[in-house]
């Protein structure tokens, strides 16, 4: 169904414009013809009501034939080809008039111009709508982006990662007051540099890996000596805009799905460098093939994906693998810098 | 009495301060401190204590396979940061749990309903294999089998698992060529297995759909499945109806 039916506002608007052409029809067939005025307005309006419904079919063809993903000329045949037709209709009705109204021929000498006016009109149609398709594409693009985002930073503060850090600070308390008191400034880092993140679009890669140093500071102290962590980060990457907690999750994944299932513990490496104008980011872990299935496996990867791929399109690259024990999540996209 | 307690978790951290807390306590016996399911399962078997305060995610075996491979006489309190699906598990099982960070009043009373349960044992509610799928995300089918034999510990990949037999109250789970028993009932693993893999073809028996060779009768109203190992298996009628729904006419 045609959007333009959706609500009587928009329905009443479209007819109202046509009413108008109607008068500007009127008067055009005037110009070649003997009609009277009413005469000439009886004939426009019905044949304007009538072309007012042809011109919705676009409606249709551009959605069966969007921009961009076939030949232009093949888009040019069809969509002309259609107005061709509607031009054809549009001819054959006004004949009809003619008839009805008793205008024998005297209607004909304004047919050269109905034929162009018919013409324009549906071609104008085609466009329009493909104006309107685009807006509405725009419009559903923009929602799907906040809508990860949205997402994204939702399952971002991971409600086992809170309670299990709180518990190490309440083990620290009375064992090592000054390691509690680190933990938690720690810890209070990192939900405030989380929070503040809401708003913003984008975030250099420095901030973003400052908060992944600043996680990974907490899971230190919860995973001890088993969580070895190796870096190895360009300083060239510092001023690419990424968007925020793009990182996160692959961490987070390495440390839940690696570290976490090994007895002894692995190595988490993180590594950083820009490449043609790209980052490219990998983080690498290691992990038990044999571990305890793990729950909500991949919720925080398929995230990742679906920001990447709506904030840069097929620029951007988010490759997995897993082998033997271990794991590695490398993403690629542009690395676009702020002009200061 | 003193209990006689074992703390199983993979954090040092999160057993210190259960350590902490039941020195204060004052009448609980610490006799083992585990680091993953393993060592859990090993200690439980070896030194046999009153409670276990088991966490649910750790290397090796999760804190329900752990559970579903201790003497059901133990008193388990869960202790868990947070899953939602567990809590709502362990709720509607009476099992106890903390949430960590916990108080020692808390623990305190989940020591009281722990020496309660001990000394009037009831018999649990929830079988230890159930509670475990009550835990599990709705439409997630289990994904391993864990059994015991001696104080070995096996785990069956779903995807290994040939067949099940219905023992009394036993079930043999037939993988590779090997058999292992395992105390719970046919239709309680039933409900745990994925339905389009798995089928319960006759009383005694569930069957892995892909490891079926081919169907043949054997009196006038009975049937065996022939597995691409051999075996042999009795196919009830009803069990015959289920297959042709799953597998097509065809079988």
């Amino acid at each position: 169904m045609h959007p333009i039916f959706r609500n009587t506002t928009s329905l009443g608007a479209y007819l109202g414009l046509w009413t108008i052409l109607a008068a500007a029809m009127a008067a055009l067939i005037r110009i070649p013809t003997d009609l009277t005025w009413s005469q000439a307005l009886s004939a426009a309006v019905p044949l304007c009501l009538f072309y007012a419904f042809v011109c919705l079919t676009p409606w249709y063809l551009c959605r069966a034939f969007p921009l961009g993903t076939q030949r232009v000329t093949r888009l040019i045949v069809n969509q002309l080809a259609a107005a061709i037709l509607a031009c054809s209709l549009w001819i054959a009705v006004t004949r009809l008039l003619a008839y009805a109204l008793d205008l024998g021929p005297r209607l004909n000498p304004a047919i050269p111009q109905l034929i162009v006016v018919g013409l324009m009109l549906y071609l104008t149609s085609i466009a329009l709508h493909y104006a309107l398709l685009a807006v509405e594409a725009s419009r559903e693009a923009a929602l799907q982006t906040r809508d990860a985002e949205l997402r994204a930073l939702k399952s971002q503060i991971n409600p086992h990662f809170l309670f299990n850090s709180l518990n190490s600070i309440s083990a620290l308390t009375s064992a090592d007051p000054v390691r509690a008191r680190e933990m938690c400034v720690l810890l209070s880092d990192f939900l405030r540099k989380t929070l503040g993140l809401g708003e913003r679009e984008s975030i250099t890669w420095r901030e973003e890996l400052e908060l992944a140093r600043t996680y990974l500071g907490v899971e230190q102290v919860r995973f001890g000596s088993r969580l070895r962590v190796e870096m190895q980060v360009d300083d060239a990457c510092s001023e690419c805009q990424v968007p925020p907690l793009v990182l996160q999750p692959l961490i987070e994944n390495a440390i839940k799905h690696g570290i976490a299932t090994m007895v002894d513990g692995g190595i988490v490496r993180l590594q950083g460098h820009v490449e043609n104008g790209k980052l490219s980011v990998r983080v690498e872990n290691s992990f038990d093939p044999e571990a305890p299935s793990p729950r909500r496996h991949g919720l925080g990867l398929r995230n990742v994906r679906s920001r990447l791929q709506t904030r840069f399109g097929d620029a951007a690259r988010l490759n997995l693998a897993a082998e033997h024990d271990r794991f590695s999540a490398e993403m690629i996209f542009p690395c676009n810098k702020l002009n200061s | 009495m003193k209990l006689r307690a074992i703390i199983v978790d993979d954090e040092e951290l999160a057993r210190q301060i259960l350590h902490e807390y039941l020195e204060k306590a004052g009448d609980v016996e610490i006799v083992a401190e585990c680091a993953n399911g393993f060592e859990a399962v090993k200690a439980a078997g070896e030194l046999r204590p009153d409670l276990v305060f088991l966490d649910i995610q750790m290397p090796k075996l999760d804190g329900f396979e752990v559970l579903e491979l201790m003497d059901p006489s133990v008193a388990v309190i869960f202790v868990t940061a947070y899953d939602q699906y567990a809590m709502k598990a362990f709720d509607a099982a009476a099992v106890d749990y903390l949430l960590k960070p916990f108080s020692t009043e808390r623990l305190g009373k989940a020591l009281e309903r722990a020496r309660a349960l001990l000394s009037d044992p009831q018999p649990r509610s929830l079988q230890a294999s159930d509670l475990a799928a009550a835990a599990r995300p709705p439409g997630q089918a289990l994904e391993r089998v864990v059994v015991k034999d001696g104080t070995k510990v096996h785990i069956i990949p779903i995807g290994k698992l040939d067949y099940v037999e219905a023992q009394d109250d036993y079930i043999a789970l037939h993988s590779e060529k090997k058999q292992y028993l395992k105390q719970q009932t046919i239709s309680s693993i039933e409900a745990q297995l994925d339905p389009a893999r798995f089928a319960r073809i006759h009383r005694s028996y569930i069957v892995n759909l892909e490891r079926i060779a081919r169907i043949e009768p054997y009196t006038k109203d009975s049937r065996v499945a022939v597995l691409q190992d051999g075996s042999q298996l009795a196919v009830s009628r009803s069990g015959y109806t289920r297959l042709k729904e799953l597998l097509g006419e065809n079988i």
